[in-house]
């Protein structure tokens, strides 16, 4: 009964993490993505012209406050999971997850070779996990 | 889908996996000076914020964010993913070549895996060229 309390928690606070990672990276995915080169904007009104445009966009502003969730998250995950299972696992969920959210919701052309890629980091995480 | 990065661009790559992976080992250490955090005792995780390596972490990640915003303005997230994965090639190599920790079979198994994956989307195109995604609609009416 312990080790499945304990399985359950270990669990809930890794998907927990990826879930706000994949959340964070997209919403700040498409908010770049709507502002546009930032080479270019920068370029055009300097770089306060660039960090005003960035911080501005409502999504980038929830899109940041999912990172600093996941970021807390994974504090607390990393103090009640060994690293050797929280860091490989949190990794290749996101790398997963955000293949999939960037085709659904950024309609991102996630090519065959975009697919193998995010597969094939996530057996390398793995790997080099153990 | 189009493909024109700069050797600029891939220099800002690279400070994105590097800053990432020294970032996160930077953090990792500082949380295990700290010890465990449970429910009863999250005090520890602000508490933490004043460790020298979790600081050292944090610069650092900022460093990270910067860079993958600016990667992400001219390039795919399913592009610069498999970008960010490098830095743990870079952090078992380091440990292999400066620190001259043993890497097993399954590490250079991994290694290369993750080379691979790289591989797939460096010689591939950066972005996709589309008019409006839903995210954007939903942005563009939050704004108002």
């Amino acid at each position: 009964m312990i080790h499945l309390t304990r399985t359950v928690e270990t669990w809930s606070c890794i998907l927990t993490v990826a879930a706000l990672a994949i959340t964070g990276e997209v919403l700040t995915a498409g908010a770049m993505r709507k502002i546009g080169d930032l080479d270019v904007i920068r370029a055009k009104s300097g770089l306060p012209g660039a960090i005003r445009a960035v911080l501005t966009s409502p999504m980038f502003l929830v899109g940041s406050l999912a990172m600093a969730l996941n970021f807390f998250a994974l504090l607390f995950t990393l103090s009640v999971v060994d690293v050797s299972l929280a860091a490989p696992a949190t990794a290749s969920l996101t790398y997963i997850g955000n293949a999939f959210a960037a085709k659904l919701f950024l309609k991102e052309n996630v090519d065959r070779r975009r697919w193998l890629a995010a597969v094939f980091v996530c057996v390398g995480v793995f790997l080099l996990s153990k | 889908m189009k493909h024109t990065l700069s050797p600029q661009r891939y220099l800002i790559l690279l400070t994105v996996l590097l800053t990432a992976s020294v970032g996160d080992t930077m953090l990792s250490h500082g949380m295990s000076q700290i010890g465990a955090v449970d429910f009863h005792h999250l005090g520890l995780l602000f508490a933490a914020l004043k460790n020298p390596w979790v600081i050292g972490g944090i610069v650092l990640l900022i460093g990270f964010f910067s860079s993958y915003l600016t990667a992400l303005s001219w390039a795919d997230l399913t592009f610069v993913m498999p970008a960010t994965a490098f830095g743990y090639v870079v952090v078992a190599l380091l440990s292999r070549f400066w620190l001259h920790e043993h890497l097993s079979a399954y590490r250079w198994a991994g290694i290369l895996t993750i080379v691979c994956a790289v591989g797939f989307v460096a010689n591939g195109p950066s972005r996709t060229e589309h008019e409006h995604t839903a995210l954007e609609v939903m942005d563009s009416g939050a704004g108002r």
